[in-house]
């Protein structure tokens, strides 16, 4: 193989001439190529997009990404990668990466008005700091936020909780993750007691039936669906995949059984397929007896909008008095027990997650309404199919769920967890799976699959929400708050008890003049925000001061005051968990171009100009009410941070961040195997913080059921991610399963171990009756949750449905895959997926420019009447990555008034000739 | 001559036409000229030939290499054919390249247009074959047929049946697979095909491969070592984001309607 320099450049130059017109190359000059490759290092990395979470291996050459491939040693992927995963390599490097701090400026000074102009980093944070101050000061913890991620890494995410969690002590941190999993979250606490899916992507092949229910995972989890349809393909006798969704979509091509059902009346399928199995004697009685009890709740909870219009456009008021009351349509009469036009104030906005347990002849009463009539005529989704034909399709449906000894994993998205109701519908797929004993056992289960590549490992696990702190704590338990204190050596009461504002409440609180500062990190909330005319006008004409840290200039960007350029993936050190409780890490593989840094850097560098004085005394809290605090206030722990060796001038760097246990992670580290760490660099100190941090936060989980394995374990090069718990070294593969779970009681067969939510008071389907609180521990509960109407429907004048969603080229908002030319190319822009009847009739053809309107806002598109999703009659669907069809400017913030989703499926639109 | 055939043919006849056309003004000959000028992506070469430019360049239309074809499988074009006149090319459904182990036409040319170099005929890359028509391929459709593959000189090597699930059926799909690495582009497949067109044709190279993106290997098809010691670059490449001044144009234009 030996070959001199001059032929080795020859042969580089016909090679890549060669390659350029296409030709194939002879033995001997591919021979010669690989010689060029000789030099490239490689080493393993995780794909940067989806919550599928491929492994990669990525190769790099002079200080740049040059090539990936998909990982076949990765269990997820086994070497493959979907054409998104397939330009990893590419997205670093598109032209108009930011590389220096941009400032908002005039005559060289910070003004909201000016332009933006490049500044030092420096200069940049003695901006951010004053302005951070100046809100912080005036409103205190509450007048700061941060939008976080699911695309952080474990360490970003974790250092930016920590900071504004222990150091600023406000719990105004929210990741984008909330618009993509808080439903499932919801789904899992309150029927599991635990966060995160008991099954594993290997149900993909052990199962006998793939039910989709709003989840196109052909496009959305496409090497999932590979394996899926592999399954399938190999056991075409025995395997059915099922696709439940409101419009035909890539699934369809695989399914045996296609069921297009008009939005939000999934509800009412759920309760259609419990009632069969009561009916037909399908329940696993022992399974239910010993592992499960029956809840219900209240269903007057509101769609998660604001109580007052004060801030309504005035289009919006008819949909946004919902939100006080509702009239109850034919249905939801049915549904509900009770009777059609009564007005029904929504009384429970203010505690929807309450919930109780109900006997089981309650639970039966409570589905009885959903017979076969009255689900088919509700939820027929499709005007051109025949009622006849759709409840044969329901039958069939409910045949493969109670078939005897079939299994069957049902698999869903955002078509659940973006929905009005998304707890709810949830919480309805464990009720099928439990009441059947199809749950946590191989090939069976209701499995809740991600969006984002850390939307488990980071936005949940580590807790980036308002709510949460990590391994599953929550900021109002005062049990929870005094170990996360212990943890992070905080004096008693630093942490604030009351819940932060969810993301889409930071977005309504910067329109009210409530928070006036935010920081946007590794998201575009933006663009990715329902009703984001409201937002964008907001961040441009309140006072109030945006700094965006990204790579490239965004939507979120152009409305900031700062923006922080960003290093990417493999221009770090991190960590991502995929949907299967997987924890993959990587190494930095090269360095951030020109002046950027790691997000973890910008946190670790802004966290040096705070001192304890300034954060830790006594600080206002509107509308705090806390047994154990001031009302209205965190109290002064200064004194106690003294006695505990803390000077009030040290900073929140050296408190949090560099402490003694943290230093004693030394860099460099044998892990690394000679890789850089950028971090480390621009610190200019020795210690590690990736590793230092990822060992402060594992402490939280490991003995309490969410045990990561050591730092240095997951970079072993035999290990492909390990699943958590991992206990003794060992992943689990099933939870809840004594034959997999160590956590589970020796014979028990199953235990629902999760402690949260695991005393409940007694009632019927109305209210509770006995308030005393019974304990259900080591149990699921099986919920029943009725069908409700969607608060805003088409009318005579908005006269369709507007849903949103992704498409496989693109990633989420654009900003990595629009700057990779070949995916751009495939998809240059969001087009209206409609049915070309519908067109017709509004004097639209394909290609055409049509403008979609709502309440909110409009823009245009252009019509697709034949493509890849073929809606029925009546229904539209919009992709929301292109920011010139910015379509959240037409989406509407209804939320899930318990996990505070935005359900960004279902909105009421016209849609003219432009 | 059935349908796909005549079809190309006549694509190319109305192409000569227009072009004629266009020079009704001037001679005839100056036409032929221009026409022997322009490259066809569509000729296949005798075994050996160099890159269409160079081969026309060198080829001095002698018709050794076509004297000297033992199987008649090589012609000089005529007036009309989908190649320069007076070149040497073949036809693999009227015959293929019988792929000769000494390669007499090699050894004729004069001019080294047929590369000398060329000993072994394996080694020979005339085209690929494509299999172009899924849809009536009876191997594809589940029949037993698989003939391209059976026939193929250098069968299992630059022709492999992949077994596939069928989904109508318990019968496994015997797909032919063409690796161009090894495919010489003789035609035998295509002569044999038993269809009345072929669905497998050869196509000249620049016309059948794609290309992998050299940013992308199939780590399947690799060594996949982790390196070990690494050596990390101390700075990025400076072209990475080279354009600041248009980022900060487009941030400062402010929000569109």
């Amino acid at each position: 193989m030996d070959s001199s320099r001059r032929d080795f450049l020859k042969a580089s130059i016909a090679a890549s001439s060669a390659m350029a017109v296409g030709l194939p190359l002879s033995k001997e000059a591919r021979a010669l190529a690989s010689q060029a490759e000789k030099n490239w290092q490689w080493d393993k990395g995780v794909c940067r997009f989806c919550g599928t979470g491929c492994g990669l291996l990525v190769g790099t050459h002079n200080g740049r990404v040059v090539a990936t491939k998909g990982d076949p040693k990765a269990p997820v992927n086994k070497g493959l990668n979907c054409i998104k995963g397939y330009f990893n390599a590419k997205i670093q490097y598109g032209k108009d990466r930011i590389t220096q701090p941009l400032l908002r400026m005039t005559n060289g000074k910070f003004d909201k008005k000016g332009k933006f102009q490049p500044v030092s980093w420096e200069k940049a944070f003695d901006v951010m700091e004053e302005q951070f101050k100046k809100a912080y000061n005036e409103l205190g913890p509450t007048g700061v936020a941060i939008f976080g991620s699911g695309q952080y890494t474990i360490q970003e995410g974790y250092v930016s909780a920590k900071l504004m969690k222990a150091g600023f002590r406000s719990n105004n941190i929210d990741p984008n993750a909330r618009h993509c999993m808080a439903s499932a979250v919801v789904g899992f606490i309150q029927t599991f007691g635990i966060d995160e899916p008991a099954g594993t992507y290997d149900d993909l092949e052990l199962t006998d039936t793939v039910v989709t229910w709003g989840a196109n995972m052909a496009e959305m989890h496409p090497i999932l669906w590979s394996r899926a349809a592999d399954n399938r393909l190999s056991h075409p006798e025995r395997v059915r995949v099922v696709n439940l969704t409101t419009q035909r979509n890539q699934c369809s091509t695989v399914a045996d059984l296609e069921i297009v059902f008009r939005p939000g009346t999934d509800l009412a399928i759920w309760n259609y397929l419990a009632r069969e199995i009561l009916h037909r004697d399908a329940m696993d009685k022992d399974f239910v007896q010993k592992h499960c009890v029956f809840a219900t709740g209240p269903y007057d909870i509101g769609y998660g909008m604001r109580g007052t219009d004060k801030f309504a456009f005035a289009a919006e008021r008819d949909t946004q008095a919902k939100q006080r009351e509702i009239t109850l349509d034919k249905w939801e009469a049915i549904a509900q027990r009770k009777t059609a036009g009564m007005k029904v104030k929504q009384t429970h906005t203010k505690k929807p997650v309450a919930h109780w347990m109900i006997t089981f002849e309650e639970f039966k009463r409570g589905v009885e309404p959903y017979t076969l009539d009255f689900v088919a005529e509700l939820a027929k989704g499709d005007v051109d199919e025949s009622l006849e034909d759709f409840k044969k399709k329901l039958v069939q449906l409910a045949d493969l769920y109670c078939e005897k000894g079939r299994k069957v994993a049902s698999f869903w998205t955002m078509g659940f967890n973006q929905h009005y109701r998304g707890s709810w519908v949830n919480e309805q797929a464990y009720m099928v799976h439990l009441l059947l004993g199809k749950h946590a056992q191989p090939g069976n289960g209701a499995f809740s699959l991600t969006g984002q590549p850390s939307a488990c490992g980071t936005a949940r696990e580590v807790g980036t929400f308002a709510h949460r702190l990590p391994a599953d704590m929550v900021v109002f338990n005062p049990k929870h708050r005094a170990r996360a204190e212990k943890l992070w050596k905080l004096p008693a009461k630093t942490l604030n008890p009351k819940t932060g504002s969810h993301i889409v409440k930071i977005m309504r609180d910067l329109e009210e003049g409530k928070i006036k500062f935010a920081w946007v990190q590794v998201n575009n909330p933006f663009q990715a925000t329902a009703n984001t005319n409201h937002w964008l006008k907001a961040a441009r004409e309140m006072d109030n001061f945006i700094v965006c840290s990204d790579p490239y200039p965004t939507i979120s960007g152009k409305v900031a005051d700062l923006i922080l350029p960003s290093a990417m993936i493999f221009e770090k050190w991190g960590a991502y968990g995929n949907a299967e409780r997987r924890t993959q890490m990587w190494r930095q593989q090269c360095p951030p171009p020109g002046q950027a840094r790691s997000d973890v850097w910008q946190v670790l560098e802004f966290s040096k100009r705070f001192k304890l004085r300034e954060v830790w005394g006594e600080k206002p809290i509107p509308g705090l009410q806390d047994a154990d605090f001031p009302p209205g206030k965190l109290p002064d722990v200064l004194p106690a941070a003294q006695a505990m060796g803390y000077s009030p001038d040290a900073t929140l760097y050296d408190v949090l961040f560099a402490t003694p246990e943290n230093k004693r992670y030394r860099w460099p580290d044998p892990v690394a195997k000679g890789h850089d760490n950028c971090t480390v660099q621009d610190l200019g100190e020795n210690w590690f913080p990736e590793k230092a941090l990822f060992e402060e936060y594992a402490a939280f989980g490991r003995g309490h059921m969410h045990d990561l394995a050591p730092f240095d374990r997951y970079y072993a090069d035999d290990v492909r991610g390990l699943k958590w718990p991992v206990v003794d070294g060992k992943e689990t593969q099933w939870r809840f399963n004594e034959k997999y779970d160590p956590y589970v009681s020796a014979g028990s067969g199953f235990e629902f171990y999760g402690p949260a939510l695991k005393a409940l008071p007694t009632g019927d389907l109305d209210g509770v009756t006995d308030k005393n609180k019974k304990s259900l521990k080591g149990k699921a509960k099986i919920f029943f949750r009725p069908y409700a109407a969607p608060p805003e429907q088409p009318d005579d004048n908005y006269d369709l449905w507007l849903c949103t969603g992704r498409v496989l080229e693109h990633w989420h908002t654009g900003t990595m895959t629009r700057r990779v030319p070949e995916l751009h190319r495939a998809v240059p822009a969001a087009q209206i997926f409609m049915h070309p009847e519908d067109a017709k009739k509004r004097g639209l053809s394909r290609n055409d420019v049509a403008v979609i309107e709502s309440r909110r806002g409009k823009v245009k598109a252009i019509v697709e009447t034949q493509g890849r999703n073929r809606p029925p009659k009546g229904y539209t669907f919009v992709p929301f990555f292109d920011e010139s069809v910015m379509i959240n400017k037409v989406t509407l913030d209804v939320t899930c008034p318990m996990s505070k989703e935005t359900d960004y499926k279902k909105c009421a639109i016209k849609v003219y000739k432009a | 001559m059935a349908g796909a055939e005549r079809s190309r043919r006549d694509f190319f006849q109305r192409l000569a036409r227009g072009a004629g056309g266009a020079v009704l003004g001037g001679s005839v000959w100056a036409y032929l000229l221009q026409e022997q000028a322009h490259a066809t992506p569509f000729a296949l070469r005798p075994p050996g030939a160099l890159d269409e430019e160079d081969f026309l360049a060198t080829c001095i239309k002698c018709g050794q290499c076509v004297v000297d074809c033992p199987y008649d499988t090589l012609d000089l074009a005529k007036v009309g054919d989908p190649v320069p006149i007076g070149t040497p090319h073949f036809v693999p459904r009227t015959t293929p390249c019988f792929m000769c182990p000494d390669i007499p036409c090699v050894k004729a040319c004069p001019t080294g247009a047929l590369d000398p170099g060329l000993t072994d005929i394996a080694q020979a890359e005339m085209g690929i074959a494509v299999l172009v028509d899924h849809e009536n391929c009876l191997s594809w459709r589940g029949l037993r047929c698989e003939i391209c593959h059976r026939d193929c000189p250098l069968t299992n090597t630059a022709i492999t049946v992949e077994p596939h699930p069928r989904k109508l059926s318990k019968h496994a799909v015997f797909v032919p697979v063409v690796h161009s690495d090894a495919c010489t582009g003789c035609g035998v497949c295509e002569k044999s095909c038993p269809l009345p067109e072929p669905a497998i044709k050869v196509l000249p190279p620049a016309l059948a491969k794609g290309k992998l993106g050299e940013h992308y290997r199939f780590g399947w098809t690799t060594e996949n070592a982790i390196t070990q010691e690494f050596d990390p670059a101390e700075v990025a490449p400076e072209d990475i984001g080279s354009r600041l001044q248009e980022s900060m144009d487009y941030l400062n234009e402010g929000l569109t309607p």
